[in-house]
């Protein structure tokens, strides 16, 4: 290698990294202009159907400033207490944290920690939904599913968990988020094979398997796996099917997180690492150039589609193995809608997903405590995430509201009806 | 896909393989409904909606194990005969024999009892209402090439914009003309999204229908669930009977005893049709829809086109969401739509993307959906949600293609750069 090469190498190395450095700000910017652009709207939602707002604007005439402060109170009031819900204080924690090395008792400290580790015990099923939808993004495959996917694991797994008894921890609990694993894949292959033997579309397909899963599991829940008493529940699960927790009660926090961030590793080391990944990727990003290279699509569909349920079931048995222990009616209200969102959201990577879905629990754990302290309904949650889709799935309106100008790749992400 | 090319003449293995599946059934059929009869045991079906009817026919008595071998005796002949000569058309296949099998389960059903048919027609239709006016909008939107999944979205916030629209101002008809006008509204959103943004359509109708369910519930547990006599509770339209034709037999008491938002349906699937394939507009909308380019060079405004179609496809759809509570209820409840609009999807790809087609399979979605009621009603010891798949598994079979060959406008889904 002669000098003159070595020298250009060097200088152009630095360059190539601040343009990748540069690059990856740029991708973090559309999502997080999204977040903040859907939170201002919902703030105008919080504030447009706030009584106290109300009343300032019934005032109007008397008191014109007076409805600046009441917007400004309810927006804050609202957003305030979602962040106190989800993260809790700051002060209460370097009290807690203060008492403990004094005292050694735990107590405060637990009790300032418990609205963020409820925080991350919510984002815990979205990782894996978030997963789940992202794979299918990566194979050009729609999966609405991941709601009806979720039940069936949660399903699943709290049958593996209350039938099995007497057996070890280390088989029963494998056992079990196995059982919840295979219970999604199977809800997703079956659109999956529809998809590829008759291209059946997959967003139809899997919003009939959630319907088909909701009144599966009425009928389960109501008799076949229904645990003795009145309500429509599953008995517990055996404490050797649990996921262990960290901290004593009330704190829910348990190995399920660590698990989820495990798997996100493994999807993404799949996807980006191995052979079948990159096949999968390449049918995604152009199934008719796949096909040319000898790749089997309607393989990869099914595939991608078990392995998307199978995620969205394991959604569903870290929910039941380590907060819930048994299941009810209603169990997995939104985790389906809410998965795109993250899937949109965290770009289809894994890191995004993950990122994405910290940010899902945050709002989520958060927004029940503000329907508690502020009255808000819980819905609101949605309309943010509605406009958060909306943004991130078209950075156009971003940048025509902030008036960016960068050019940006855009993926296809699915196509129309059988194709 | 497989269904692409349909070879003229069917391969023998997969005759044979169809053939004895018909067999089986014929088999199911028996081992499941003969068991549970008894000789001499019959099956009424009435065939009146009202005694009070101008012509009253005889109710339809049928002996329930004569019936039984009856029908199991066609699906076993059809394949058989599909397995020696084949059957060319695989519709009038399936829908022979579902038919028999469906009649069987009625026959077996009733066995002892009596059900009145002519309801549960009538119900079927009704049913069949708001899932036909979404497929309508699909179809209308997808002519033009724009996929709308937010059907659902639409249906859900013009259900909550009528009533309380009509529950507010004491009319229904202004409840009405509000739900269509914020179904147009959210249409207009989506074709501005996907026209303008080149937003995927399929993400942009999702959006919507996160939205739409956030929006709706938020609204309903912030105000209507609090004031529900003054915001959600608006009456429902009125039966009106179309004079003498009410009064034919069997068709007057199913098509022309209903309410206002079900002529409007019926209408609209025959306009529809003659402005698709009889005017201009119709030709121009499909040129859209299969050759944009084409059409674009022959001085067709393609995005003009695709806004209006998406547009007045969300004023049916909203029609579709006012049915839900002005239509049916008089009363908004959150998530009241349970997946119609994509029955609706469903439908419009069954009736292959044509007003009459969609309007057709519609009513087997409605039958499907009213089967189920009845059942529960007879007592049929099958649990009422295993019963309640029916609509859904029907659906998934129906998009497999095996029943008839759809196929899609050629550009549909794909935004139009000029």
């Amino acid at each position: 290698m002669s000098a003159k090469e070595k020298t250009e190498k060097t200088e152009t190395r630095p360059k190539s990294e601040k343009n990748r450095s540069q690059a990856f700000w740029q991708s973090l910017l559309v999502p997080l202009l999204a977040v903040f652009t859907g939170l201002v709207i919902g703030g105008i939602v919080i504030a447009a159907t706030d009584k106290g707002v109300a009343a300032a604007f019934v005032n109007f005439s008397a008191n014109p400033l007076g409805i600046f402060p009441a917007i400004w109170k309810a927006v804050i009031t609202a957003y305030g207490a979602l962040f106190y819900g989800s993260l809790g204080s700051p002060r209460e924690l370097i009290e807690g944290f203060r008492v403990y090395q004094t005292s050694g008792d735990k107590a405060l400290l637990l009790k300032a920690i418990y609205p963020f580790t409820e925080s991350l015990v919510t984002a815990t099923p979205y990782i894996f939904a978030g997963l789940a939808v992202a794979v299918g993004f990566r194979c050009g495959l729609f999966n609405i599913g991941a709601e009806g996917q979720f039940f069936m694991g949660a399903l699943g797994s709290a049958f593996v968990g209350y039938s099995l008894i007497g057996l070890p921890w280390f088989i029963h609990l494998p056992l079990a988020i196995l059982g919840g694993a295979v219970a999604g894949a199977l809800w997703g292959a079956i659109p999956g094979y529809l998809k590829a033997k008759f291209g059946a579309h997959e967003v139809v397909n899997t919003i009939m398997m959630n319907w088909i899963a909701f009144r599966l599991s009425d009928w389960l829940l109501t008799g076949p796996m229904k645990a003795s008493g009145f309500r429509p529940v599953t008995p517990n699960i055996q404490p050797a099917a649990e996921l262990p927790r960290f901290f004593p009660d009330p704190l829910r926090f348990n190995w399920g997180f660590v698990l989820a961030l495990v798997v996100a590793w493994l999807v993404y080391w799949f996807l980006f690492k191995t052979t079948l990944g990159f096949e999968i990727r390449a049918v995604g990003a152009n199934p008719d150039g796949a096909k040319y290279a000898g790749m089997s699509v309607t393989r990869n569909f099914v595939l991608v589609m078990t392995l998307s349920g199978a995620l969205a079931g394991l959604a569903g048995a870290s929910q039941v193995l380590g907060v819930d222990h048994w299941v009810g009616q209603g169990f997995s209200a939104g985790y389906g809608f809410d998965s795109i969102a993250l899937a949109l959201l965290g770009k289809s990577h894994p890191v995004g997903v993950v990122l994405a879905a910290l940010l899902f629990g945050v709002l989520r754990s958060g927004a029940t405590r503000m329907q508690s302290l502020a009255g808000i309904p819980i819905d609101i949650i949605s309309i943010i995430q509605g406009l958060v889709i909306i943004f991130v799935a078209a950075p156009a309106i971003i940048r025509w509201i902030y008036r960016i100008r960068v050019s940006e790749q855009e993926t296809i992400l699915t196509r129309g009806w059988g194709k | 896909m497989t269904a692409e090319n349909f070879p003229s003449k069917i391969p023998s293995g997969k005759r044979i393989a169809t053939g004895i599946a018909l067999l089986v059934i014929g088999l199911l059929m028996s081992l499941f409904f003969l068991p549970g009869t008894e000789t001499g045991q019959t099956a009424t079906f009435g065939l009146n909606l009202s005694s009070s009817a101008a012509i009253l026919l005889p109710d339809m008595t049928l002996p329930v194990q004569a019936s039984l071998y009856v029908l199991v005796l066609i699906v076993v002949f059809m394949g058989a005969f599909h397995m020696a000569r084949g059957i060319r058309s695989p519709g009038a296949l399936f829908g022979i024999v579902a038919f028999c099998f469906v009649a069987a389960f009625l026959i077996w059903a009733t066995r002892g009892r009596s059900l009145s048919l002519i309801g549960m027609l009538t119900s079927s239709l009704v049913r069949a209402t708001p899932i036909a006016l979404a497929a309508l909008c699909g179809v209308i939107s997808e002519r033009a090439a724009v996929v709308n999944i937010g059907i659902e979205g639409i249906m859900l916030i013009a259900a909550e914009a009528s009533v309380v629209t009509a529950s507010l101002s004491d009319s229904l008809y202004l409840g009405l003309l509000v739900g269509i006008l914020s179904g147009a509204l959210v249409a207009a959103f989506h074709a501005w999204l996907v026209i303008r943004f080149k937003v995927d359509q399929i993400v942009s109708g999702v959006a919507i229908n996160i939205f739409a369910t956030g929006a709706t519930s938020f609204l309903s547990s912030k105000y209507l669930q609090h004031q529900s006599d003054l915001l959600n509770n608006s009456g429902t339209f009125p039966i009106i009977s179309i004079p003498l034709l009410s009064k034919i037999p069997i068709i007057g008491p199913i098509f022309f005893e209903n309410n206002l938002i079900v002529y409007l349906m019926m209408i609209i699937v025959i306009v529809m049709h003659i402005v698709l394939y009889y005017t201009p507009w119709g030709l121009r909308t499909r040129a859209v829809g299969e050759h944009p380019k084409a059409a674009d060079t022959l001085g067709i405004n393609v995005y003009f086109m695709r806004y209006v179609n998406v547009i007045i496809g969300g004023m049916i759809a909203g029609l579709g969401g006012a049915y839900f509570t002005l239509g049916s209820v008089g009363r908004f409840d959150e998530v009241m739509t349970a997946g119609k609009g994509f029955i609706g999807l469903a439908a419009m790809i069954f009736g292959n993307w044509n007003p009459l087609g969609a309007f057709t399979s519609s009513l087997i979605f409605g039958f499907a959906d009213s089967l189920q009621v009845k059942m529960q009603i007879l007592k049929v010891p099958i649990p009422s949600s295993i019963l309640g798949m029916a609509p859904y598994i029907v659906t998934m079979i129906v998009l497999t293609g095996l029943v008839g060959k759809a196929t899609p406008p050629a550009a549909d889904g794909q935004p139009y750069e000029k």
